[in-house]
């Protein structure tokens, strides 16, 4: 019994101490755990909605770990309290069932609202055509003639081998970053249309609180209108297969200007994004 | 025991326990016998289970792939999910079922006890085939125990093995559903109408329902899989005319369903144990059971929530949203109740009590993620990210688990005819509550930070929750050890347990001896 008793607190400081130090890095990261506001007015919804639950969940917690926080300090046999005998209340058990009814009835108009908003894709400004690869992604701007692969970045990928010797912290935001990111305008309504050439993914980023599965032979649709120019990541994030964690998201959001001229800078005549640009003709047209 | 088996030989329920070992395990019909084969099946999967979640936990204890491949990681998940749901909790509570309905209904075994021997016995064959699916050419299924296709039809030659498993296991479920149902329906003792049933006896009654409703489904999900794979069909494939969003809603169908199968025999163990402790009634023995049937019934029409981002209608998505959200009512009727059990009790904290106070507490906390989710606009974000990992671990590991861990300790002195380690089995609680804390609660950051679910390496941003789920899951598994410990040990011997073991307790099953004899009620006792 007594070394046992030992054993049990040599551990408890083996784990505190960890605790400690995993948490004092943490700190110094400037650590992210809670869900990003975005840059989009979508996202900014988005946030609020989950606050506002959070803190009806935190609400309704405090009330029921409260009660029966009390009730075990309270009521224990050892401090002599004695079992009173009720049970069976209609009114107690009729307001606790409609009082929850009646929040959750609350929380879903303005959830019903968001989701009607994000449903609407209409009079969008431009369209970009998304395909989900084994594991790449392939963006094609219908209007535009511009289509382009979308992978893993070179030096994420070399550092992501079994084994690899590379300090990961030299690596540009390893796994976050690709070869050639998505590049959109900010202000502007852009409608994705998503699927996928072999199994089911879904395209995210966070920022932008768009989440959208990429299902072969069918194609859905969402949008978004960015606020501020930057570099927004993702990830997949459907299980599609062994490389399901590198196929990463980068949205590039440029200025109309900016963007206008990377759009002129694709443009420009070259041999490969042709033979691309065909590929992708013949692979619309079948 | 014996000497009857001299006299009455060709009369079956007048015999002990085969002594011929072998005999008596294989073959035994009773419900003693399979419940405690269920129980130990369930405890070495387990720890099977455990032990490829802690393999997942080693490789993300930090960025960058340091242990193994990502094929093999998916393989881990994969498994890890279809062990623990199939083999962990699944005949963990078949297992209790079969120790306890008889005694608590006043029966001397189960309805149909050889329906009973082979549903367990198909189960470690289900199970062989499972696992030797790791040893095969292009290894095990790595496509998600969703088994969504088309990518779960990349499987290599494991596929066929998978699937029949999977048959393999809804057929044992579908048997044990029928057994229960069977027994609750026609065994009770003269004077237990329907309303004065045990609660344990009544969320399995709703749960064998459940069973029976969905197994089929899942049967004829994974059929087509089959099918499409071999047999040129196309109900998964565009190319052929068929949706591959088509499976989910039907996986979905049995999927939801089956969440309720894993937690409400948990919710019944927890009205037996809460009232115990707290020396005082349960609040409202019937608004229990109708909770329990609204959910019941609400788990059917609910299963899109799973599936916010595939592109549903819009109509869709507010339907299963608002019924998802109801969901939380009768689920917040039972968590009041409890409550309200305890409220003005004369409360002790025996380790019982202990699992299933942390059931209650940590089970809301799962409910409250779920109430989240529920809301699809903010779905988006926390689809297939670690928030949801967060959620479905707190209902199933500190809720279902945690429920069948308490349920264990509850009953294994009437089990067993000894009291377990009382020291010990407080220490396994702290220990265990304290790992299951530390591994789960930093998901719900690192899902919000942005972490998806399913991925073998992340970003360096995620590092830090990533390390304390690792810390947290090596001493919750490793805590493990210590119950198989006690058990072992209470098993073998210890302090003799009386008849009521609890100065709480009531019902049938603590007015017979402990152990109770071989037959339990040969004598129907008459319920006031």
């Amino acid at each position: 019994m007594t070394d046992k008793r030992v054993c049990g607190k040599g551990l408890w400081t083996t784990l505190a101490a960890l605790v400690i130090s995993i948490g004092s890095t943490g700190a110094q990261a400037g650590l992210r755990y809670n869900m990003t506001e975005g840059v989009t007015e979508v996202s900014r919804g988005v946030h609020d909605l989950h606050m506002a639950m959070f803190w009806v969940c935190v609400g309704i917690g405090l009330l029921v770990f409260g009660a029966i926080v009390y009730s075990m300090v309270r009521f224990r046999k050892s401090v002599g309290a004695r079992a009173a005998n009720f049970h069976e209340n209609t009114t107690v058990e009729l307001v606790w069932t409609i009082i929850p009814f009646a929040i959750l009835v609350i929380m879903t108009i303005p959830a019903a609202g968001m989701l009607i908003k994000m449903d609407d894709t209409s009079q969008a400004d431009l369209t970009i055509k998304i395909t989900g690869y084994q594991w790449k992604w392939h963006y094609d701007y219908l209007d535009e003639n511009i289509s382009f692969y979308s992978a893993l970045a070179q030096d994420s990928n070399a550092a992501r081998q079994l084994g690899a010797q590379i300090d990961l912290k030299s690596v540009d935001h390893y796994l976050l970053n690709v070869d050639h990111p998505v590049v959109v305008p900010i202000g502007q309504k852009i409608r994705f249309l998503i699927t996928s050439n072999d199994v089911i993914h879904a395209w995210w980023v966070p920022d932008l609180a768009v989440k959208k599965d990429a299902v072969p032979g069918f194609i859905n649709e969402f949008w978004t209108r960015i606020d501020v120019p930057g570099v927004y990541r993702g990830q997949c994030a459907e299980l599609c297969g062994r490389d399901h964690g590198f196929m990463p998201v980068v949205v590039e959001a440029k200025t109309p200007e900016d963007y206008a001229a990377w759009l002129e800078a694709q443009r420009t005549p070259k041999v490969e994004s042709a033979a691309v640009v065909a590929d992708t003709a013949l692979v619309a047209a079948r | 025991m014996t000497d009857h088996a001299l006299v009455h030989d060709d009369h079956d329920h007048a015999h002990g326990p085969d002594p011929r070992f072998f005999r008596r395990w294989l073959t035994t019909t009773n419900h003693k016998d399979l419940g405690s084969l269920y129980l130990w099946l369930s405890l070495v999967m387990f720890l099977v289970g455990g032990v490829m979640a802690l393999v997942i936990r080693a490789e993300l204890f930090q960025p960058g792939m340091q242990l193994v491949r990502p094929e093999f990681f998916n393989q881990m998940t994969t498994m890890h999910a279809l062990v623990m749901i199939f083999g962990g909790v699944m005949p963990a509570f078949v297992g209790l079922s079969n120790w306890l309905l008889p005694v608590m209904i006043g029966a001397p075994d189960m309805a149909l006890p050889r329906i009973n021997n082979w549903g367990f016995w198909i189960l470690p064959f289900a199970f062989a085939l499972l696992i030797a699916t790791l040893f095969m050419p292009g290894g095990a299924p790595a496509g998600g125990w969703t088994m969504y296709p088309p990518l779960v039809l990349q499987t290599g030659p494991a596929f066929p093995f998978l699937i029949f498993a999977v048959h393999l296991l809804g057929i044992s479920s579908i048997m044990g559903a029928i057994n229960v149902i069977a027994t609750i329906l026609n065994l009770r003792a003269p004077g237990m109408t329907l309303m004065k049933m045990p609660l344990f006896a009544w969320s399995w009654l709703i749960t064998a329902f459940l069973i029976i409703a969905v197994m089929p489904v899942l049967a004829g999900a994974v059929t087509m899989l089959l099918t499409d794979r071999y047999f040129g069909t196309s109900f998964f494939n565009a190319a052929g005319g068929g949706d591959p969003v088509l499976f989910q809603h039907v996986f979905w169908f049995f999927g939801h369903p089956e969440v309720y199968i894993l937690i409400l025999p948990a919710f019944g163990i927890v009205s037996h144990i809460i009232p115990t402790f707290s020396r005082k009634p349960l609040f409202g023995h019937a608004s229990m059971v109708y909770a329990m049937a609204a959910i019941a019934f609400l788990s059917f029409i609910v299963w899109a929530h799973h599936m916010f981002t595939v592109g549903l209608p819009l109509a869709g998505m507010l339907f299963f949203m608002f019924a998802t959200m109801i969901i939380a009512v009768p689920t917040g009727v039972k968590v009041f109740n409890w409550t309200a059990t305890m409220w003005r009790g004369s409360l002790s904290f025996e380790t019982p009590m202990l699992f299933a106070l942390g059931f209650v507490f940590m089970f809301t906390i799962g409910g409250f993620s779920g109430l989240m989710l529920a809301m699809a606009p903010v779905d988006f974000q926390y689809h297939d990210t670690y928030f949801v990992v967060a959620h479905f671990h707190y209902v199933l590991v500190p809720g279902a688990v945690y429920s069948i861990m308490a349920a264990v300790y509850f009953w294994l002195p009437k089990w067993t005819g000894h009291m377990y380690d009382e020291r010990l089995g407080k220490l396994h609680f702290w220990l265990s509550t304290i790992g299951v804390n530390l591994t789960f609660f930093p998901m719900h950051f690192s899902g919000l930070a942005g972490m998806p679910r399913r991925i073998p390496d992340y970003a360096l941003q995620f590092t830090t929750f990533n390390q304390m789920s690792t810390v947290g899951a090596f001493l919750f598994g490793f805590s493990q050890l210590l119950f198989v410990y006690i058990v072992i040990k209470c098993v073998r011997g210890g302090e003799k347990a009386t008849a009521q073991v609890w100065e709480g307790a009531e019902g049938l099953e603590w007015t017979l001896p402990s152990p109770p004899p071989y037959h339990s009620f040969t004598v129907p006792p008459l319920v006031r």
